[in-house]
């Protein structure tokens, strides 16, 4: 059964068609490489699940249950996560505050609640783990790296127990080194069965790190295939439209 | 022996010496103090009980709205109205007083019209998507021109059956400590705890910090936006009571040009004017020096006309310290 299906999924806004009878299939633990020009649609697909769009058509699933979002609150309580490009923290705050920002845990203590934060520091530490980075809880957000920020943020879709992550453009502006900890921040997610749709321009980072390829151009699905049946020659010439469909 | 994990943390996470000695409120306090010995060395007038217990008092005010504008700026806003919510405040206490209600009722009407100050500023800024700078800007002007239609810009200096009690809340004391340094340990004490331990501190700091995250982790920025002002308002309007009972008539130029003081203070104090930095014991240590020097300049017989320069010159030094700082960090 696949983790996420799409079924049909158009869009329209006003007299602009963004989206037409796109279907896609992601299953557990697997890395989908979306890709696409600007414009293409890709960010249009990734609100629709996140919940910031509902579809003109179609429907979604997840583990087979057909589900509707609203509102992003409805799809990030079915499990589906959203890594921002600039990944959303605040700087003046250490890891652990922005791994539980908005969600921190709390003791009672004389009649108040009180952030808990040895929960909120053991936690994070155990998260970071699990992502195999570096990243202390105590450090402030300001003095990281890209990658162990980038860990900061995935950490954060750990916490929620994240079913689909979905990712846009996170090596877009980090240097070589750490984009390579970032596609193994990816590799660490599909470990744990959370399945990941990886939204990027950068050819050899997908290749890196998906085991399949989905390709969008003026709002039409042109290509859905295992990585390894492909080529960064090919999937170029889906993106400009040199080749018509795969 | 030290390992690299051992060396790394103690780059990373310096010890207590260094930490406090790489902070900007220990500096400044050594200043303050600095300044209280140089003093009393100079002047025969400074360490007399009476001057101490003035100064004391006088930087009660000033440090508690600080800490009120300290939370607007780590929240990457800025409160311009304070000073007219201070008269505002004061104005409504002593005309409801002085028409024969009772001390507590006309208190809480004051406080009430601070919060309603401190709600309209933050409605239009949180809700509306206004500058802070803008909207309280106005309020600056709104605030004490209400306090003018209400007093007819006449001075209040009889407060009703509970003159005296009015007189003792603001300008009195007990055990020695003038009663709104009172106020002002509790409420440093009591926001330095808010500020580290509950969600509306860490949300304060994460709005500043980056308001965009925020939101996107379900903050509910807006409403904690509100609350700010109407805290900051609060303080202002809590001050105003005070200043009330202290002068023992109200007019209507008080807390003129105060925003500008207590911005200094909050800024001296610690407080990053591009938001996510703050703390309450930086807004009283800031308060603290911008007295002690107000203080000096008269006692050494410099013209008080001198006074707007030095807060002026003292802003943009603390501003100018911050700018190096963070020169040296970025990489």
């Amino acid at each position: 059964m696949s983790r996420l299906r799409l079924t049909g999924i158009s869009k329209s806004f006003g007299a602009i068609q963004a989206l037409s009878d796109v279907s896609l299939e992601v299953a557990p633990g697997e890395v989908l490489g979306l890709m696409g020009d600007n414009g293409a649609g890709k960010s249009t697909l990734v609100k629709i699940v996140a919940g910031n769009f509902r579809p003109t058509h179609g429907s979604i699933s997840i583990d087979g249950d057909t589900v509707d979002f609203h509102k992003p609150r409805d799809a990030q309580r079915q499990g589906i996560e959203v890594v921002y490009q600039d990944l959303a923290l605040c700087d003046n705050l250490t890891a652990a505050s922005n791994v539980f920002l908005g969600r921190e845990p709390r003791r009672q203590f004389a009649g108040f609640r009180f952030l808990d934060y040895a929960t909120m520091h053991s936690r994070s530490a155990e998260l970071f783990a699990i992502l195999k980075s570096e990243t202390r809880p105590r450090d402030l957000v300001r003095r990281m790296s890209g990658g162990q920020r980038q860990a900061v943020a995935i950490a954060r879709t750990l916490l929620s127990n994240a079913k689909i992550v979905l990712m846009d453009e996170p090596t877009a502006a980090i240097s070589v080194r750490q984009v390579s900890e970032v596609l193994d921040l990816i590799h660490r997610l599909s470990d744990q069965g959370i399945s990941v749709v990886l939204i990027s321009h950068r050819m050899p980072d997908v290749f890196a790190v998906c085991s399949h390829i989905a390709v969008l151009r003026r709002g039409q699905m042109v290509a859905s295939k295992l990585a390894k049946d492909s080529s960064p020659e090919e999937v170029t010439g889906l993106i400009t439209g040199a080749i018509e469909t795969a | 022996m030290t390992t690299l994990e051992q060396a790394i943390d103690l780059s990373q996470h310096r010890s207590p010496v260094s930490r406090i000695l790489g902070s900007q409120i220990f500096w400044v306090f050594a200043a303050a103090v600095l300044a209280c010995l140089a003093l009393t060395l100079l002047t025969d007038s400074f360490a007399t009980q009476r001057n101490l217990f003035n100064v004391t008092r006088n930087f009660a005010f000033v440090g508690l709205i600080a800490i009120g504008m300290t939370t607007v700026i780590a929240s990457g806003g800025i409160d311009l109205s304070v000073g007219s919510t201070v008269v505002l405040a004061a104005m409504v206490i002593s005309v409801l007083m002085s028409s024969g209600y009772p001390f507590w009722i006309s208190a809480l009407a004051a406080l009430a019209a601070a919060a309603g100050v401190g709600l309209l500023n933050g409605l239009l800024i949180a809700y509306v998507g206004m500058p802070p700078f803008v909207v309280t800007l106005g309020m600056l002007s709104a605030a004490r021109s209400l306090a003018m239609v209400l007093s007819n810009n006449k001075m209040i200096w009889e407060f009703g059956p509970d003159h005296d009690l009015l007189l003792w809340v603001g300008g009195g004391s007990t055990l020695g400590l003038p009663h709104p340094i009172y106020v002002l340990i509790f409420l440093a004490a009591l926001m330095s705890v808010v500020y580290r331990w509950t969600r509306w501190g860490q949300y304060v700091f994460a709005i500043g910090g980056n308001e965009q995250a925020a939101t996107l982790t379900g903050i509910p920025v807006k409403r904690i936006k509100v609350s700010i002002y109407m805290f900051s308002a609060l303080t202002a309007g809590v001050a105003g009571i005070l200043m009330a009972g202290w002068l023992g008539s109200v007019t209507t130029n008080l807390g003129q040009a105060m925003e500008l003081t207590v911005i200094a203070a909050a800024v001296i104090g610690g407080a990053n004017l591009a938001g996510g930095q703050g703390t309450a014991l930086g807004a009283v240590i800031g308060a603290l020096l911008i007295e002690v020097i107000r203080n000096s300049l008269i006692l050494l017989g410099i013209s008080t006309f001198w006074q707007g320069m030095f807060i002026g010159c003292f802003i943009i030094i603390a501003v100018a310290f911050d700018r190096i700082r963070n020169l040296s960090t970025n990489d």
